[in-house]
């Protein structure tokens, strides 16, 4: 159609149906975070601890002298809790600005008044988020594991530790969710990403104070339900068969992140509306 | 400037499918924020075409509209938009309509061609199809040559045609305008009015223009809907509602004014006082055709008319009768 014939016309081809939205969210958001430098030289060092690992196996399936460097089923523990490093400021690169940035612009009214639910704008988001996490946590485990296989020539560790396969799953999955959701529920809070960037921090760093200083007075170990990190810690420690690093019931290191996780999901759904009212 | 050419003004094969039936309808609609009732009691029909939603700051204009799209929930009373129920069917309506916001709004990191494409996307269009449209509605609302900037740089008037812009990307076919010439300067506003207009007129989209400026209604609008207090004060078509039996006169008087007001509000007429003493007198029924009975009170009063003029009704008159404005 030639420049002057453009004006408003009727549209007469196919239309996506209802509830595919948070897909072309999600798309969007991922574009544009990859779309940024910085982002990607967070997620070359973020890759970093994997490249290490994956020479030491190397090594350790070549030279027989390097034998004391071969992976254990701990190993796999040790490199994600390495990995949280990185959860952390990915959340922080990634999430602050999430829903805060849609909140100064007064984006929600738009994004709402679009076919799609409060539900599906906090998927379309969690989304972003959740796939920049699992590829610093899930892919590279999964990877460190798929390379030991190959250095090695045989699927002996693999098959001898089979459970490592639905441990790192959960484990990467409660490291995620809980990041995921805990940063979005504090972006849904405010109109800064900044502030909400040091609000998340401060949220771990005082839990993780907290409950250390209990520590140090009480000399119990109890209190790590305070900290989610340490909560996390001890949910992981269990999943990858792991003697419990705190006195704490795992049972409650469970609850005390399906908590968090629970009550993020509450924040947001309170939140994340079309119209805010205030009375 | 609005692009119309001859191609554009013909009727288009799909204006048969448009909508046309009352686009939206309330009844007993009621909402209450804390203990201010911001609705009471709504009843109305609003037929397709360009139906403006008048009425004074808070008078329950934006409330209403949010509740159409699902973002305020009644505390009673049901509505249907493009007769599909609001309650059960929230999305379904979101897909035919298009909203544009009082507040500035914008997907934040975005340019205007990405970010009315974006908008097309969430409403349902292929990526392919909402780029190209997104190019077409920002040449149609006059962001053609802006369509590279950023949001963020657009002055006032730029950011409300960009929220036009991606009410329309999807071709809906009812639109919510909320203050849609707000913050514009007079050139802006003139030209934003024509786009609305020609959308409604010539582009056959349905609208509901909500706005407190009676002018834009007037130019834009063919129906109105006067709300006051969360009320429907009156509705109609404007020409029917300014034609109503009965005249407006221009009357200018001396003695005592105060008091020659209550005695015409006495007798029935609504009476308006405009600046330099020049008051607005409408005159119901067939007797108003003749400003006798002004004389008769005049001279019952002992106070002299010094001025008196037949004036064409405005909606102004329509507006102050309804809510009882003084």
């Amino acid at each position: 159609m030639p420049i002057h014939d453009q004006g408003y016309r009727r549209y007469g081809g196919t239309r996506a149906g209802i509830g595919r939205a948070w897909q072309v969210m999600t798309r969007a958001g991922v574009m544009s975070i990859i779309s940024k430098r910085q982002f990607l030289g967070l997620m070359l060092f973020a890759w970093a601890p994997f490249v290490v690992r994956a020479v030491q196996i190397y090594v350790s399936a070549t030279f027989q002298q390097a034998s004391f460097l071969a992976p254990k089923g701990e190993t796999f523990r040790e490199f994600l809790d390495q990995q949280g490093a990185f959860v952390f400021f990915v959340t922080i690169y990634v999430g602050a600005g999430l829903i805060a940035n849609d909140r100064r612009a007064n984006a929600l009214q738009l994004y709402l008044s679009k076919p799609m639910t409060s539900a599906e704008y906090i998927a379309g988001k969690l989304a972003i988020l959740f796939m920049f996490l699992v590829s610093v946590t899930f892919l590279p485990a999964m990877m460190l594991l798929l390379t030991q296989a190959i250095f090695a020539g045989s699927l002996t560790f693999v098959s001898n530790n089979l459970y490592l396969l639905p441990a790192i799953t959960l484990f990467s999955l409660a490291q995620v969710l809980l990041a995921s959701t805990t940063m979005l529920a504090l972006s849904s809070l405010s109109k800064s990403s900044r502030f909400v960037a040091v609000m998340f921090a401060g949220l771990f760093f005082f839990t993780t104070a907290l409950f250390n200083a209990l520590r140090g007075i009480t000399g119990r170990t109890s209190f790590a339900w305070l900290s989610p990190t340490a909560s996390l810690e001890q949910l992981g420690d269990v999943i990858f068969r792991l003697p419990p690093r705190y006195q704490l019931s795992p049972s409650l290191a469970g609850l005390t992140v399906l908590l968090l996780i629970g009550g993020s999901l509450y924040i947001l759904s309170r939140r994340v509306r079309g119209v805010e009212i205030v009375t | 400037m609005t692009q119309t050419t001859p191609a554009a003004d013909q009727a288009h094969p799909l204006d048969a499918q448009r909508f046309a039936g009352p686009v939206v309808q309330c009844q007993n609609l009621s909402v209450r924020f804390g203990k201010s009732w911001a609705l009471k009691d709504v009843t109305a029909s609003f037929p397709a075409g360009a139906v403006g939603l008048l009425g004074p700051n808070g008078a329950g204009k934006s409330t209403l509209l949010k509740s159409l799209l699902g973002f305020i929930v009644p505390d009673q009373g049901s509505m249907k938009v493009i007769d599909l129920d609001v309650a059960t069917s929230p999305l379904e309506i979101r897909e035919r309509i298009g909203y544009m916001p009082e507040s500035d709004s914008h997907i934040p990191g975005m340019n205007a061609v990405s970010f009315v494409a974006y908008c097309g996307q969430l409403s349902g269009l292929p990526a392919t199809d909402a780029m190209q449209r997104a190019h077409e509605v920002l040449y149609y609302v006059g962001l053609g040559e802006a369509r590279y900037r950023n949001i963020e740089t657009y002055s006032t008037g730029m950011k409300q045609r960009i929220k036009l812009a991606q009410a329309i990307v999807h071709d809906p076919d009812l639109l919510f305008l909320d203050e849609p010439t707000n913050g514009m300067d007079p050139k802006g506003r003139d030209e934003m009015l024509e786009l609305i207009h020609d959308l409604a007129h010539h582009k056959n989209v349905n609208l509901i223009l909500s706005s407190h400026l009676l002018p834009d209604v007037e130019f834009t609008c063919d129906h109105v809907v006067v709300m006051d207090k969360g009320t429907v004060a009156t509705y109609g078509p404007i020409d029917a509602l300014k034609g109503t039996t009965g005249r407006v006169y221009e009357l200018r008087i001396k003695g005592d004014e105060t008091q020659f007001i209550s005695v015409l509000r006495n007798e029935g007429f609504d009476v308006k006082d405009s600046d330099e003493d020049v008051m607005r007198v409408f005159v119901p029924g067939t007797s108003g055709d003749n400003p006798k009975v002004l004389f008769e009170l005049a001279a019952r009063e002992r106070v002299q008319v010094r001025h008196v003029r037949p004036s064409v009704p405005t909606l102004e008159d329509v507006f102050a009768r309804a809510v009882g404005e003084k």
